[in-house]
């Protein structure tokens, strides 16, 4: 049997540094940069912000998902119907209801999953995403296997007066950090808080937190839906990014994908999260950027390295890579808090 | 008479499930590892057969030539990998079987190439029974299903009746005891899981002849073999049986009666069951 | 490190201030070297997984007919951009990305799944960059999406399966059971292949359908059996096609209820599906054994510069470097004028291996549809199922 791991909650100070850094790096970078690498790193930004909302499930509470793709997809996909042929929709309207959409469907599938623990969590959960995939793969009246596209960018106009156009990508960009940033402080607060602290509680040891009275059930599936929306939010911004949903974007390998930036990054305090997010991306670009040497295309075989680096990775650093900083401070076992 | 054939259908496909599951069986429900890459081994064992079977001529060399490597492969990976991860965390292990996805994927493309292959069946179990005017049914799958009796038998006996298997369960589940109980629990893990690998190439191998040998036939397979396992019960090969019987069943009457939505049958059979039963059908 | 990397590279650190700033070809004055630089040639094909073979096999033939042409397009010297898609939709549009915005190609070429070309479609519909399609078959690129930058050297889903409607009926093998994977493309197929059928005096009496991508075929053999059609007509492309069809020998259903398919079903299998698919009819654009001096001439040309027997992949390949090749020489490489070029390609006649055609007001081949036997190890062509046929293109408004 596996022990529970500890959690990095508290961050440390070269953390708390390197996060600030990057913050000024995020703001500062649209002014050097091309609309190509803008919407690169918005599009590692959205991701950031649907790693977090799985490390909330998954490195909060300790619940394993391997189909939180569905609800963002769903919510992409509520976008997509949502938004006319020939005017752009507004985002007042099509915001709340995609996040809604995947709200209630988290809420529905969590009322059936969240009673399952451990490996059959994980396995019931992509039972139920592979079976909403199917749903929209196989009806043509959902946009069937070659999905849809979305014609507009939200429009954002308050009392008649144009707040900002989204279509510019740098506007776009600065909208993704300030929903980045504030999801990320919304979660951060939550962490400490005590619904925070007793879904920590239920990660550690759930039959303690039934023991003192805690009913369990209700907050697994408060976590299992409020994941499910910020999953949303996610998806509703990737879909408003690509204009183009496809049921690939609630499939198992994007679960999987999921799940492999938080593990990557460090579960459980959402700063991990959102480093998994950016050096997974990051380093799958340089892998497939990757010059020929002699007569070896070593780009074409991004596969290998990027297998190679996992596996590093989960070698080296056990949690995640924000745990490496932790272990340059001198060993601390990990054990149960 | 239709429905008979039908029956026949869906027990052969669950029983060449169990054959394809049987390696995560053994790594998965006995040791307790979760081993995303149980796909890729299934295929490098096709590849490995094909690439045998094409230089000797001959299916039964390959099967033989192809256990033998890949038991030894198997041995390998445990020791230099898979050893330091039965203590971590589930979590860890499905990344790091996640990235052996990618690396043998494109170590197949290198070594192999990126074609579509297929492997002849030998002469002996070429031909086919004819069951009614229209229809016959192959004999290869019929020895397909011969062989996974063979086995469920053998790997039910070999947990469940040997000291080999009460060892083998006893480590799984509690492995600092039975160490302290003079077991050599480190021998015994590496030939369950090289032995889990073993089945795995070997399944590919013998599937490869009506299934061919093509880029990412594992992660087709690799689902459904967790889904047989969950919903079985992990830790019993009798419910894996049962449970690749009824995915079996599941799978081919439903394309017949439910075709419209014969793909999500089998994911909503695994939440049904496991929304009944939450620790699968034959938990131990 | 070669010498347009160093404008690839981005250098994102998150604890240094340090931000790279690539910006490739936003430096590059655009209206001066739209006839003097190097012409940017982007690929975006499958380099991995299932369909990494076709991937190879239009870029061989892409590069092929170039080469032909003295390596250069309209007098300019070529820059290769590639990116692998995956074969993922996900992802689509960010691959796309790459070559478009930044890469900053000229030209589009791309790609093999339909999904993911949907995503190409979009990108491409929106920054008005050329796009030509070399496979992916999903009727709406050339229908209700069609655009004027966007051309298609291969087929529609529509074209390689209408045809074989009217072939079974004119057999009378009027009822018909179809069987193919529950995805758009199979289901673009059989509804093509139903149309066919039914303007012929036909029916088809069930509809069996495998969800996508499983390949275990036993129950439906069973039901075709019991239901025993004058005909089967299935869509099943690569490994899939290649287990059908043994599954279907091996069931002994041939010989006794006849089996069509559009060609996808023993295109690039043959060898997997060896003496299974002896006598098997599909219709498609291309036949291996097309005896004509320009395919033998081509086939020839492929397998000396590739090692490789050629297919329809590697021939849709081809003709978009052909198209795109007569295009530039037609605007002597002046690729700042876009109407101009899309002018020019749009008047091209291509001199193809699978026979001359040309393209159709949504820019689709307007082509002959092969009826093909299997007959040794090749797709043997006997006769014209279909002679200069165009996709309708319903719903385009060009």
């Amino acid at each position: 049997m596996s022990r529970v791991k500890a959690n990095i909650e508290v961050l440390p100070r070269s953390v708390q540094v390197l996060l600030a850094f990057g913050l000024v790096a995020l703001v500062i970078f649209p002014f050097s940069a091309t609309d190509f690498y803008i919407q690169s790193v918005t599009r590692m930004m959205i991701l950031a912000i649907f790693a977090m909302s799985l490390d909330l499930l998954q490195g909060v509470t300790g619940l394993v998902s391997l189909g939180h793709a569905a609800f963002f997809g769903l919510a992409g996909y509520a976008l997509a119907y949502l938004m006319p042929q020939n005017v752009a929709a507004s985002l007042w309207l099509t915001l709340p209801l995609a996040v809604l959409a995947a709200a209630l469907a988290a809420l529905v599938i969590g009322f059936f999953v969240v009673r399952t623990h451990g490996i059959y969590f994980i396995m019931v959960t992509m039972a139920f995403a592979q079976m909403v995939f199917y749903l929209f793969f196989d009806n043509k009246a959902l946009g069937s296997s070659d999905g849809l596209y979305i014609n507009f960018k939200p429009s954002v106009v308050l009392w008649g007066w144009p707040m900002m156009d989204l279509d510019n990508k740098t506007t776009f960009y600065y909208f993704v950090l300030g929903a980045l940033v504030l999801v990320y402080a919304f979660l951060r607060r939550l962490l400490w808080s005590p619904f925070g602290r007793a879904l920590g509680g239920i990660r550690i040891n759930e039959q303690r937190m039934r023991a003192l009275g805690y009913t369990t059930f209700g907050y697994k599936l408060s976590a299992f839906t409020l994941a499910g929306a910020l999953a949303g939010l996610a998806g509703f911004l990737w879909a408003a990014q690509t204009g183009y949903i496809n049921p690939e974007l609630m499939g198992f390998h994007m679960s999987a994908h999921a799940v492999m930036m938080v593990i990557l990054g460090g579960m459980g305090n959402f700063a991990g999260a959102i480093v998994g997010a950016f050096s997974f991306e990051y380093v799958l670009e340089v892998f497939k950027d990757l010059p020929t040497l002699g007569s070896i295309d070593l780009g074409k075989h991004w596969q290998l390295w990027i297998g190679l680096f996992i596996v590093l990775v989960v070698i080296v650093a056990p949690r995640g890579l924000l745990g490496l900083t932790q272990s340059w401070r001198g060993r601390r076992k990990a054990g149960d808090e | 008479m239709e429905f008979l054939i039908q029956l026949l259908n869906g027990v052969q496909y669950g029983l060449l499930l169990f054959l394809l599951a049987s390696g995560l069986t053994l790594i998965f429900g006995i040791m307790g590892v979760v081993n995303l890459a149980h796909g890729s081994f299934y295929m490098l064992g096709a590849y490995l057969g094909y690439a045998l079977s094409t230089q000797f001529g001959s299916l039964t060399l390959a099967i033989i030539g192809g256990a033998i490597l890949a038991v030894a492969f198997g041995w390998a990976l445990e020791w230099l990998l898979f050893r330091h991860f039965y203590e971590r965390d589930h979590l860890d292990q499905v990344l790091l079987t996640f990235g052996l996805i990618y690396i043998f994927e494109e170590l197949r493309s290198i070594l192999w190439g990126d074609d579509v292959h297929s492997m002849p069946i030998p002469d002996l179990l070429s031909a086919s029974i004819p069951l009614t005017e229209n229809l016959s049914y192959p004999v290869y799958r019929l020895f397909i299903s011969g062989v996974c009796i063979a086995l469920a038998l053998a790997l039910y006996l070999l947990i469940a009746k040997t000291r080999l298997g009460m060892k083998i369960r006893a480590g799984a589940f509690n492995r600092d005891m039975t160490e302290a109980l003079g077991i050599n629990i480190k021998l015994i893990h590496a030939v369950v899981f090289a032995l889990g690998i073993g089945l795995a190439a070997v399944a590919g191998i013998i599937a490869a002849p009506i299934a061919s040998v093509y880029p990412n036939m594992g992660s087709q397979v690799l689902i459904m073999c967790f889904v047989v396992v969950v919903i079985g019960g992990i830790g019993s090969v009798r419910g894996a049986l049962i449970s690749a019987l009824l995915v079996g069943l599941v799978d081919t009457f439903g394309k017949v009666w439910l075709s419209s939505v014969s793909g999500m049958l089998v994911y909503a059979l695994m939440a049904i069951v496991l929304l009944w039963k939450p620790e699968g059908l034959f938990k131990q | 490190m070669t010498t347009h990397s160093f404008t690839r590279r981005l250098v994102l650190s998150r604890s240094s201030a340090l931000i790279g700033a690539a910006a490739s070809g936003a430096l590059l004055p655009a209206l001066s070297l739209a006839q003097t630089g190097k012409v940017r040639v982007g690929l975006m094909l499958p380099y991995t997984g299932t369909y990494a073979a076709l991937g190879v096999a239009i870029e061989n033939g892409f590069r092929l007919a170039i080469d032909e042409q003295g390596g250069k397009l309209g007098g300019r010297d070529i820059e290769w951009f590639k990116v692998d898609d995956e074969s993922n939709p996900a992802k689509a549009v960010e691959n796309t990305n790459k070559l478009v915005q930044r890469d900053k190609v000229d030209v589009l070429i791309g790609t093999v799944h339909s999904g993911v070309a949907m995503g190409m479609l979009k990108v491409a519909r929106e920054s008005g960059t050329l796009l030509i399609i070399p496979n992916a078959g999903f009727n709406s690129a050339t229908g209700a999406l069609c655009a004027p930058n966007v051309f298609r050297t291969s087929f529609t889903s529509w074209q390689t399966s209408y045809p074989m409607g009217k072939v079974l009926a004119d057999r009378k093998l009027k009822k018909v059971v179809t069987i193919t994977w529950k995805y758009a493309f199979g289901e673009e197929s059989v509804a093509a292949f139903s149309e066919g059928l039914t303007k012929a005096g036909g029916k088809v009496v069930k509809e069996l359908w495998v969800p996508f991508p499983n390949v275990e075929f036993q129950a439906l053999l069973t039901e075709i059996a019991s239901l025993k059609p004058d005909a089967v007509f299935a869509f099943f492309a690569g490994a899939g096609a290649a287990k059908f069809v043994k599954d279907y020998a091996a069931a002994g259903l041939k010989g006794k209820i006849p089996l069509f398919g559009s060609g996808f079903l023993t295109d690039g299998v043959l060898e997997a599906q060896g003496a299974a698919a002896d006598g098997l009819e599909t219709t498609l654009h291309y036949g291996d054994g097309i005896d004509t001096p320009r395919n033998n001439a081509f086939r020839l040309a492929y397998a000396k510069a590739y090692k490789l027997q050629p297919d329809v992949y590697a021939v849709q390949g081809y003709d978009a470097g052909l198209l795109y090749a007569s295009g530039m020489k037609a605007v002597k490489g002046n690729t700042g004028d876009k109407a101009a070029l899309i002018a020019a390609l749009e008047k091209s006649k291509i001199d193809s291996p699978r026979g001359p055609w040309t393209l159709s007001r949504a820019h689709n081949p307007v082509q002959n549809i092969y009826l093909r036997k299997v007959v040794g190890h090749e797709n043997h062509v006997t006769s014209v199922a279909a002679k200069a046929l165009a996709d309708p293109a319903p719903g385009c408004k060009m």
